[in-house]
């Protein structure tokens, strides 16, 4: 058993999907407006830029704004998969699996710089990291960073929400308003 | 066509209206309790909740909802598909049936029975069976798991629960909803919160245990059960069971409301008002008490019924029993 666990295989996420049973583009437009509103993450952190997610559904940064907020769980309720850490080639399978379990309308942010390309694990001869989280899934949104801020994160959602329905629908960073209200 | 309509019993057109009207509150109350729960969860924690989605966030349940139709129909390799999509469906039919017996107001009332409360007990019972066949058929441990504790949470509820309503019982002598509701005053203190304090309580905790929420929230702990029975369900599976455990909530916070606060009635305003007020207020109670109280843990569950519970329960019947027999 502690054999067969170590056994490196290095292969790629089944992305296969079923067509949508309704796929008249009105509909799909509506749909993926309430998609891009309703990011569910899933409660999967590797290493400390976890710490970073937490706080991004905390009381400063609060991903509940826009919908972000209801960390599921499992994988079957989620749609948002942050990658936050490294990844070991130990832990690939299982982050494959997690990509493979996860129904249909997917999205998946590589979040700092371990996720993006190994980070600072990357050497000659290095062993035990997987260099970048889209060798082994399909990775939508990458976020710079070691880690990056909550306030990246909430950026790299924005990203997916763009990237769902085409256009941005928050200010950008440097004409928005701040608000003394919370 | 008058007549094909005529010749149709006025029952059956009362029972069809009805459970329309069922289904459109039903309906409603989830959207309602969603944004109601995200929110207050979000003040509890000091920030300002779902905020951009619609003004103050109010359309994000309808973008959570339109978003859970549109997510992947999924069954898990091994389960029994027929009882797997049997569960959710299972979970939401009592609920909805629960509601028939319910007086919202003096003249709102589907069907004006004599055994509404036991109708609503052995109903709200079939739900256990819903999450027992949802935990068995996902062919996963963490399901198995939670249907486990479900069960035998909900068994051991289950008795404190009916013995308080006995107390209650007792007292007005009918398990008619609508004759205990109206036995109650206008006022505060006319109502049985004041006859029967200890039992309001006993049946308020075990209503917490009996809908599954926080602090008694174990068959979908997140900790450790990933999310208990409901792990395997995506999409509108996961919608129903939740539609169908606000159902349950609002169910027993109209039970909560009927038997200790007096249900439709109140002062100068009509009836219906005051039993939504009254069954908000209970409903945001629940909502609190979720977001300021941790889990407790199985042992500590089980020991709060068999040894607190059951015995203030039985010795409030005996006070009852006596007071009524002198």
């Amino acid at each position: 058993m502690a054999q067969e666990n170590q056994d490196i295989k290095k292969y790629f996420a089944d992305t296969t999907t079923d067509d949508p049973i309704v796929n008249l583009p009105p509909v799909q437009k509506i749909l993926n407006v309430c998609r891009a509103m309703s990011l569910w993450p899933m409660t999967f952190g590797l290493a400390c830029c976890a710490i970073e997610m937490m706080s991004f559904g905390m009381a400063r940064f609060d991903a509940a704004r826009y919908g972000a907020e209801v960390f599921r769980p499992s994988p079957r309720q989620s749609d948002l998969i942050i990658i936050a850490g490294t990844i070991n080639h130990k832990m690939a399978p299982l982050v494959i699996r997690l990509y493979e379990q996860t129904p249909a309308p997917k999205w998946v942010i590589a979040m700092g710089n371990c996720a993006i390309s190994g980070g600072p694990f990357v050497y000659k001869n290095q062993y035990g990291v997987v260099e970048g989280a889209d060798k082994i899934i399909p990775v939508d949104v990458y976020l710079p960073g070691c880690p990056p801020r909550p306030e990246a994160l909430l950026e790299g959602l924005f990203q997916i929400q763009k990237k769902i329905t085409g256009r941005r629908w928050w200010p950008q960073p440097a004409q928005a308003q701040k608000s003394d209200k919370w | 066509m008058i007549e094909a309509i005529e010749a149709i019993p006025a029952q059956f057109i009362v029972i069809f209206v009805g459970f329309l009207a069922i289904l459109a509150f039903v309906g409603l109350n989830a959207v309602l309790l969603v944004y109601l729960e995200r929110k207050i969860a979000g003040f509890i924690h000091r920030r300002p909740g779902p905020y951009e989605v619609g003004p103050h966030g109010i359309l994000q349940p309808i973008a959570d909802g339109l978003k859970l139709v549109g997510k992947q129909i999924f069954t898990p390799t091994g389960a029994d598909s027929y009882l797997f999509w049997l569960a959710p469906m299972i979970s939401i039919a009592p609920a909805l049936v629960c509601f028939i017996a319910i007086p919202f107001g003096p003249h709102l009332q589907i069907i004006n029975t004599n055994v509404g409360l036991i109708l609503i007990l052995a109903f709200t019972g079939i739900n256990v069976l819903a999450l027992c066949i949802a935990g068995w058929t996902s062919q996963n441990k963490y399901s198995l798991l939670g249907a486990a504790r479900d069960i035998s949470q909900s068994v051991a509820y289950e008795i404190p629960l009916l013995i308080t309503v006995l107390s209650v019982v007792f007292m007005t002598g009918t398990f008619n909803l609508f004759d205990i509701a109206a036995g109650q005053g206008a006022w505060p203190w006319q109502w049985y919160i004041v006859y029967q304090p200890l039992a309001f309580v006993l049946f308020f905790i075990c209503v917490l245990a009996e809908t599954n929420r926080a602090p008694f929230d174990l068959p979908e702990a997140e900790s450790e059960l990933t999310a208990g029975f409901h792990t395997e369900y995506s999409g509108m599976g996961f919608a129903m069971f939740f539609l169908a455990e606000y159902a349950y909530m609002v169910v027993a916070s109209c039970i909560v409301a009927i038997l200790f606060l007096g249900g439709f009635q109140g002062p100068i305003a009509p009836g219906v008002w005051w039993f939504l007020a009254k069954v908000y207020i209970v409903l945001l109670v629940m909502i609190w008490i979720r977001w300021t109280f941790p889990r407790v843990r199985f042992d500590q569950l089980l020991n709060i019924c068999w040894k607190w519970l059951i015995p203030l329960a039985v010795l409030n019947l005996l006070i009852t029993l006596a007071v009524i027999a002198l």
